[in-house]
């Protein structure tokens, strides 16, 4: 009778186990990247092997890595602000131009085209992060001190920014054929790694260290959860909104000078244009509630690795990029459908009416 | 004091916005009067130039009453352009087919997105969002080239020219009547139906019901979630037939058309008076708003050196204006209660 006992409690364990894995908030976020990933595998087998060619890394896994950088540094900034605030900042693709074209302006000096910095490249950055950290404060300013919608008060720099940077740029394209000013979206001399990726892991190590070592993770969940309660503790709950956009501003500047470095130019229409759908996908793909409230960074810049997968697929697949949007747009939805609440619901009464007596299993563990 | 309160609530904005576009107008009359601004055709020009988008927002500010919101509309417009003119010229088919598939078009967006936000509870941003997306996508799925209409019904329909006894006369002193388009009585048609509707039907309070406070719907015994869900099913169906009315204007399906539309709309709803939180608005201002948005459009062309993206930067500047204004006025609203 001990030996049944002692294989129930493991069967039992085993159970638990397997439950506390599904159960983990990166499980279905990592099944996704699997799953796009697998589904290259098969189509592809050469998919992981991964060369050295000319002295750099090579390979679609590279590949999917590298460009994936910007894409995960504006991830970081929306899953801080859709937890903040429980809205998205759509304005990150307009703000990535803007930055990139401050930037060029001043490292042409005005001209079209330059083949010199005009201007110390320190200089340019600075201002060009300033400028995006100053549009995050706009947005801050429009979603925590006046409770605007933050979908629509970002909507107003979704518009105008890409003028703004058009107005910088005079409305061409401005150039800088420099070589140092290709290294940020290429390669470092003689290191085999795309530069964007150490910018990617430098951005997601430091935000987690901040968000580990200071207490700004648990007030920026706090003011998502329920921002009256966490201004009745004492938060301040208007300030720590503010901080998430100017955070997701900046950001948003350093995913734009990686792409203007990637292309040595300032093309305001077309840096950054539909990002901002793929950051709030990174976000909801990565197991976060858009409704704000408490976020996963890891969970964040994982989806943001799952959707340039998909995307690389996609592009594979002979799609092209003005019909990608169908496809992304197929995957929000189903995310947001099974995410929402209420469909959970309907699932459960559902499977309740098939079997009445299963309900037991469903009983809630104690987790950690 | 009661008046001055109902002022300050809903008649104040719409004031603030005719008040506006009467200075605009003015302005732009005095200014460029050797450019032909003062001239009717010019006035009536706003109307047949934004005939489409006066029947969008008409549907947008039934959304926003409701609290809700939908930013898909600029591009189920341009797939309702694109699919209208693959569909006549490629498939060859009737205006009047066209005109079916638009208005059908419209109305599955309508559906399937009302679905999702009233009985899913999933934000409407979201899902308008992912339409907007699809909507784009699938514009260029059904052809990345531009697809111009020969169509000789559907080319007479958007030709006819409807004169009007007033007009000016030219040098040699012709009388030269001005003239609209159907689009434009099809529009103020729209926009008056909605209108009543809104006021003078259970339907129309009902959404101010849903939009003043969800709760307090609910207890009162409205069904929240059917009225929500009519409410995105006619916004769909008046933006397949806007769409309609801008494919007339433009006679050609092409991937960027239309692009954008959805904040002209958007913004056209917040400066003609309608609250962003729901429970306010009014399809009058709304056309005021249109007619703002057109004649800074126009403004800027006349004047010939400044380029159009100053059109856009100038209607967010002024949106980010009217909703800093509101929120003002709504902050104001809830310390005096």
């Amino acid at each position: 009778m001990s030996s049944r006992g002692v294989k129930r409690k493991m069967a039992s364990q085993k159970a638990s186990l397997f439950k506390r894995i599904t159960k983990h908030h990166l499980f279905f976020p990592l099944v996704c990247l699997a799953v796009v990933l697998l589904a290259n595998v098969i189509k592809t087998p050469d998919f992981f092997v991964v060369s050295i060619n000319g002295g750099v890394l090579y390979g679609y896994v590279v590949d999917v890595v590298n460009r994936a950088s910007e894409l995960v540094i504006l991830a970081i900034g929306m899953t801080l602000v859709s937890a903040a605030s429980g809205g998205q900042d759509i304005s990150v693709g307009a703000v990535m131009a803007v930055a990139a074209a401050v930037c060029c302006e001043i490292l042409s000096g005005g001209a079209v085209s330059t083949g010199a910095f005009q201007n110390p490249l320190i200089l340019a950055v600075l201002a060009a992060l300033l400028v995006s950290a100053l549009c995050g404060a706009f947005n801050g300013v429009l979603v925590a001190r006046l409770k605007i919608q933050p979908m629509v008060a970002t909507l107003i720099l979704f518009t105008a920014g890409r003028g703004i940077a058009q107005l910088v740029t005079k409305g061409q394209i401005t150039y800088v054929r420099v070589e140092s000013y290709k290294i940020a979206g290429g390669y470092i001399p003689g290191c085999p790694i795309p530069t964007p990726i150490f910018f990617a892991a430098g951005t997601v190590a430091l935000v987690m260290l901040v968000m580990k070592f200071t207490t700004l993770k648990l007030y920026v969940e706090g003011v998502g959860i329920n921002s009256s309660a966490a201004r009745i503790v004492g938060l301040n709950s208007v300030r720590i909104q503010f901080v998430t956009y100017v955070i997701c501003g900046l950001l948003a500047g350093v995913a734009g000078l990686i792409a203007s470095s990637r292309i040595y130019s300032a093309d305001a229409n077309n840096i950054g244009l539909y990002l901002e759908m793929d950051a709030i996908l990174a976000v909801a793909l990565g197991g976060n509630l858009l409704s704000g409230g408490k976020f996963s960074l890891m969970g964040s810049v994982i989806g943001a690795y799952t959707i340039q997968a998909l995307t690389t697929t996609l592009y594979a697949m002979n799609i092209s990029s003005d019909q990608l949007p169908v496809y992304k747009a197929v995957v929000v939805v189903i995310i947001v459908v099974l995410q929402s609440p209420k469909f959970n619901q309907y699932f459960r009464s559902f499977r309740e009416k098939l079997h009445p007596g299963n309900s037991v299993s469903r009983k809630e563990e104690p987790s950690s | 004091m009661k008046k001055k309160k109902q002022l300050s609530d809903t008649s104040f904005l719409l004031m603030v916005t005719v008040g506006l576009f009467i200075l605009m107008y003015a302005a732009g009359m005095i200014v460029f009067a050797d450019k032909g601004f003062a001239k009717p055709q010019m006035f009536l020009n706003l109307f047949i130039s934004n005939a489409g988008l006066i029947v969008i927002s008409c549907g947008l500010t039934l959304v926003m009453i409701t609290g809700g919101i939908d930013i898909s509309v600029g591009s189920v417009t341009g797939l309702v352009a694109m699919a209208s003119a693959y569909q006549m010229e490629v498939n060859g088919s009737g205006a009047y087919t066209a005109l079916a598939l638009s208005l059908l078009i419209g109305l599955a967006f309508g559906v399937v997105q009302g679905y999702l936000i009233a009985y899913l509870d999933i934000q409407p941003f979201i899902i308008t969002l992912a339409g907007l997306f699809f909507g784009r996508g699938m514009t260029a799925v059904i052809s990345k080239e531009m697809i111009s209409v020969k169509n000789e019904t559907f080319l007479a329909w958007a030709k006819y020219k409807i004169y009007l006894p007033v007009g000016t006369t030219n040098k040699r002193g012709v009388f030269q009547p001005a003239y609209i388009y159907p689009t434009v009585i099809v529009a103020l048609l729209v926009l008056i139906a909605v209108a009543v509707m809104l006021k003078y039907t259970r339907f129309g309070r009902r959404l101010y019901a849903l939009g003043g406070s969800q709760q307090s719907a609910l207890m009162m015994g409205l069904n929240v979630r059917r009225t929500k869900f009519y409410a995105y099913t006619l916004n769909g169906f008046l933006v397949g037939l806007g769409g309609f009315l801008f494919f007339l204007n433009s006679c050609a399906g092409f991937v960027e058309q239309a692009k954008g539309l959805e904040m002209d709309a958007i913004s056209a709803s917040v400066i003609g008076g309608t609250l962003l939180s729901g429970g306010v608005g009014n399809p009058v201002g709304t056309l005021f708003g249109v007619l703002i948005k057109g004649a800074i459009s126009s403004l800027i062309t006349t004047q010939g050196t400044l380029s159009s993206w100053w059109v856009r930067i100038a209607l967010s500047s002024l949106l980010c204006f009217f909703i800093v204004l509101q929120s003002v006025i709504a902050s104001r609203k809830k310390k005096s209660m």
